[in-house]
């Protein structure tokens, strides 16, 4: 099979990207220039549409027009991380600018522009954006300073050395003279780059590390006038609503389409091609987005069921327990845990289950697609450019740069918006292009509808762990055996060669195969499950879903085994990682944890439990305090977070990722489980797919370790801890230990 | 022609009376601020006013609104409560990825607009029916708290 192509080898550390270079002629280059043309009407105040003009381009990242607005190019999707306004802040920081007047859009698609240096492709993903943009961007701001002083020191006829910046203002204060980045735009627009800049000493930052600075993206996240893909609105489109079939793996045979096409606004009815990574399928396309789910609803299409997965979940996990019950590979073999467990004077054997998951991000997935001979255009919370541009490439058979693409706002994403094979866009270049086939030419916006979206695949994948501690006659942990079972997702993905070596995935070990305790004798294997048709992917905070979930709730069950107090006991077993450390005393600290939790109402039982994780080279722990209702019900009341991601660039963004992380986890620890029966997905919607609603939302407090080490990633590492945290808290309130997830309605079985 | 009045103009929709409030504003009136996320009334993203109610637009016909106010994301701002929700909302840094944004300000209005002190467990029970994955819901308390004390 075709698939995208990794670079030979990492290029972190390799040229930054800071050069001469118009954007504007790379955007003539690619047919990009069409997108101002046909954004123009549909930009509000913010976009592509301000490009015009003789800006001061000094490198890809940034402009600067005339009007003294500052204008980011981000290589890193927005999908609410806030990586428009942390790749903001470390240029405005070197470049002195006023933050007032900063802007942030997406980048086009451009590898060699714009790859992520922490993997050597465009595109977002392993909470890497800041940390891999750390320097790069300071380096754009900081050259882009040098050409304003250098054009204001030509005008004014005096030594560069004696010109500050200020918030956007240059000022040589001898001789009083000033100019705004505007005034000075077109001069700087002349001057040579420099060869080298300085950066700033840490202790000059002005923007990085400031508690509040306002997010780039709220005025018009609070307005309507944000763009999603789900927005876009291009002359002559036609939108897209697919059928898919009931089973993964199953392509259509038979369509009746009759009903469909006499639904007013469908103007046509195709049959796309998918493959075993993609649906195949039946979509309607009308005038406007009712119509073509109404025409989508009409449609009574059979299905060739030959090649479909047809498993229920049940069976999957009846599977998962006969591979747990023999060896797998290993994944880290410290000491002889064997031996270890049978001299073991106390045990603890555990089985967990972890189930399928969608991301359903709110924006359900969805993307737009215009068609020219020869050429693609592409509009889409782009999440994974390089993957993207080259597989839509492959499919048409046409250059990788006549793939062009419109990084828009993911209206959420945990992922999913960076498919591996690139599932959702090349179904919709498909059904652009069965349509052109049609002789339909306009372009084509795919939508899918929530039902399409949950059941759409590339979950989170299902695993088991079966797990056994062994302790000695004075209770210090001696043995930790640790079975997994799950698909890989890395296998058959240009990944594989990186991420799966000798029968581990890297990514369904993580957590684990790094466990920071001390344990003597550790021996972690891993089964890859084969032939499970259900498409799995990264999922936010991807191996640390489950590995810390078992970690951390087997680590509790040891101390309270012994006797110890959980946090101390932690505190004992990790006196070789201070971060971890770091963060565990700060949110004890914080949570009070060394007083006692205050007693609930009449009947009511409380209970407080304590996590720590490292995800994504950042560290995080969490006490979480809740409720045990008569009815066996319970509620989360408070959760304490303590993050360490290094230098905290934007604090406040810092606790938004802890905040959302928590919410994000609670969804999946309290409610959420896809099921499948017969190879067909239980749930559809909300309704059945449930996440926390704003009622079951606890109150937070984050807390962040002060840091000058580099900075490091939010996104995902707020997510690992909470729901190990939640289950102690309800052991220590119950006395249950919650080995299946969701935990559901198990306190009152 | 279905006739209402769209953010306090008189509108016609040239579409049919069983076309869903929501799809009429985004694809016929071009108003894309409200947001498509479950078509069944259950997530909230398409929260619009009806006469001052908080409304799912999803589930709404466009023939049950006509001769009503509908009032849409893009003109909250005219009213004392929603622009108060929208200010404190950016005095927050309430949003991450947005999408539910238009709908979760929309219903805060709504409560805002009914009651000026809304109580913790009042802001639960208009909340609720708005669901946001990037769980922003602590920041929204204490905007609406916040937005509740400007209006004060």
């Amino acid at each position: 099979m075709a698939e995208l192509q990794l670079p030979n080898e990492t290029v972190a550390g390799e040229d930054s990207g800071i050069r001469n270079f118009s954007r504007r002629a790379f955007l003539r280059g690619t047919g990009g220039l069409a997108l101002g043309i046909y954004f123009a009407p549909l930009l509000g105040r913010r976009g592509l549409a301000e490009a015009a003009g003789d800006d001061f381009e000094p490198n890809a990242f940034l402009r600067i027009g005339s009007d003294g607005v500052v204008t980011v190019i981000a290589k890193h999707v927005e999908m609410g991380q806030g990586s428009y306004t942390g790749l903001a802040t470390l240029i405005a920081e070197e470049l002195d600018a006023d933050w007032r007047r900063m802007r942030v859009e997406g980048a086009p698609a451009n590898t060699a522009l714009y790859k992520n240096l922490a993997f050597g492709l465009q595109g977002t993903g392993g909470s890497s954006a800041i940390a891999n943009s750390f320097e790069q961007m300071r380096k754009a701001g900081a050259s882009a300073r040098a050409m304003l002083v250098a054009a204001a020191a030509e005008q004014w006829q005096v030594p560069a050395e004696q010109i500050g910046v200020r918030q956007g203002v240059v000022e040589h204060a001898a001789s009083g003279r000033r100019a705004g980045f505007g005034e000075l735009a077109e001069a700087a627009a002349r001057q040579p780059l420099p060869a080298d800049v300085r950066l700033k000493d840490p202790k000059d930052f002005r923007l990085i590390g400031q508690q509040k600075l306002p997010r780039t993206d709220s005025p018009d996240k609070t307005d309507g006038s944000a763009l999603f893909t789900q927005d876009i609105r291009l002359p002559d489109m036609l939108v897209a609503v697919p059928a898919h079939p009931p089973r993964f793996g199953a392509t259509p045979s038979k369509i009746e389409a009759s009903k469909a096409r006499a639904v007013p606004g469908v103007v046509a009815v195709v049959e796309y091609p998918g493959d075993e990574r993609r649906f195949a399928g039946v979509a309607v396309l009308a005038t406007n987005t009712w119509a073509a789910i109404r025409g989508r609803d009409a449609l009574q299409v059979e299905w060739d069921e030959s090649k479909a997965f047809r498993l229920g979940s049940a069976e999957i996990l009846a599977q998962y327990r006969e591979l747990a019950g023999q060896p797998g590979t290993v994944a880290r073999n410290d000491g002889d845990a064997g031996s270890a467990l049978e001299q073991a004077t106390r045990r603890i054997d555990a089985e967990f289950e972890f189930p399928y998951l969608a991301h359903a991000a709110m924006e359900p997935l969805n993307c737009v697609v215009r068609l020219d001979e020869g050429h693609c255009e592409i509009w889409n919370g782009e999440q994974w450019q390089s993957g993207d541009q080259q597989l839509v490439a492959q499919l048409l058979g046409i250059p990788v740069e006549a793939v062009s693409i419109t990084q828009l706002y993911a209206g959420g994403s945990f992922g999913r918006r960076a498919n591996p094979h690139s599932d959702y866009v090349l179904e919709a270049v498909s059904i652009a292009r069965a349509a052109r086939d049609q002789g339909v030419k306009g372009p084509v916006k795919m939508v899918w509808t929530r039902d399409n979206d949950t059941r759409g695949g590339y979950y989170r994948p299902l695993f088991l762990h079966r797990a056994s501690l062994g302790l000695d006659g004075e209770g210090r942990l001696m043995a930790w055996q640790h079975r997994l079972v799950g698909q890989s997702f890395m296998q058959g993905t240009p990944f594989e060669s990186v991420m799966l070596k000798d029968g581990i995935d890297k990514v369904a070990v993580e957590g684990i195969d790094n466990l920071a305790y001390a344990v003597p004798n550790l021996h972690v294997e891993l089964h890859l499950a084969q032939g499970i048709g259900v498409p799995t992917q990264w999922w936010r905070s991807v191996g640390h879903t489950h590995t810390a979930y078992a970690t951390e709730t087997l680590i509790d069950e040891a101390a309270v085994a012994t006797g110890k107090d959980p946090y101390q006991y932690r505190r004992a077993l990790l006196d070789k990682h201070p971060r971890h450390l770091g963060v565990l005393d700060l949110v004890a600290e914080k949570a009070g944890w060394s007083a006692a939790l205050p007693p609930g109402a009449q009947g009511e039982r409380r209970g407080r439990g304590i996590a720590v994780h490292e995800s994504f080279g950042s560290f995080v722990a969490q006490v979480v305090e809740v409720t045990v209702k008569p009815d066996h019900s319970y509620r989360v009341d408070r959760v304490v977070c303590a993050v360490d991601c290094g230098l905290a660039i934007n604090p406040d963004v810092i606790r938004a990722q802890m905040e959302g992380g928590i919410g994000f986890a609670l969804s999946a620890a309290m409610h959420s489980a896809i099921t499948l029966k017969d190879g067909m997905v239980e749930q559809s919607n909300f309704h059945d797919f449930q996440v926390i609603r704003f009622n079951e939302m606890p109150q937070v407090e984050v807390h962040i370790v002060p840091s000058a080490v580099a900075p490091t990633g939010v996104g995902e590492p707020g997510v690992p801890p909470l729901a190990p945290a939640l289950a102690n808290a309800l052991f220590a309130a119950s006395g249950k230990r919650i080995r299946r997830l969701p935990i559901g309605n198990q306190l009152q079985a | 022609m279905i006739k209402l009045n769209l953010n306090g103009k008189d509108h016609e929709f040239d579409a049919p009376g069983d076309m869903p409030l929501l799809w009429a504003l985004r694809d016929v009136a071009g108003l894309t601020g409200t947001k498509y996320g479950c078509g069944m009334a259950l997530c909230g993203a398409c929260t619009v006013h009806v006469d001052g109610q908080p409304t799912h637009a999803c589930v709404t016909p466009l023939s049950a609104v006509a001769g009503k106010q509908v009032v849409t994301i893009e003109a909250i701002a005219a009213q004392p409560a929603g622009k108060a929700v929208q200010e404190a909302w950016r005095k927050l840094d309430v949003v991450q990825c947005g999408y539910c944004q238009s709908g979760q300000i929309m219903a805060a209005s709504a409560l805002l607009s009914a009651n000026r002190h809304p109580s913790d467990a009042d802001i639960d029970t208009a909340m609720s029916g708005n669901l946001c994955r990037c769980a922003t819901y602590v920041r929204i308390r204490a905007a609406i708290h916040e937005a509740a004390r400007s209006l004060a």
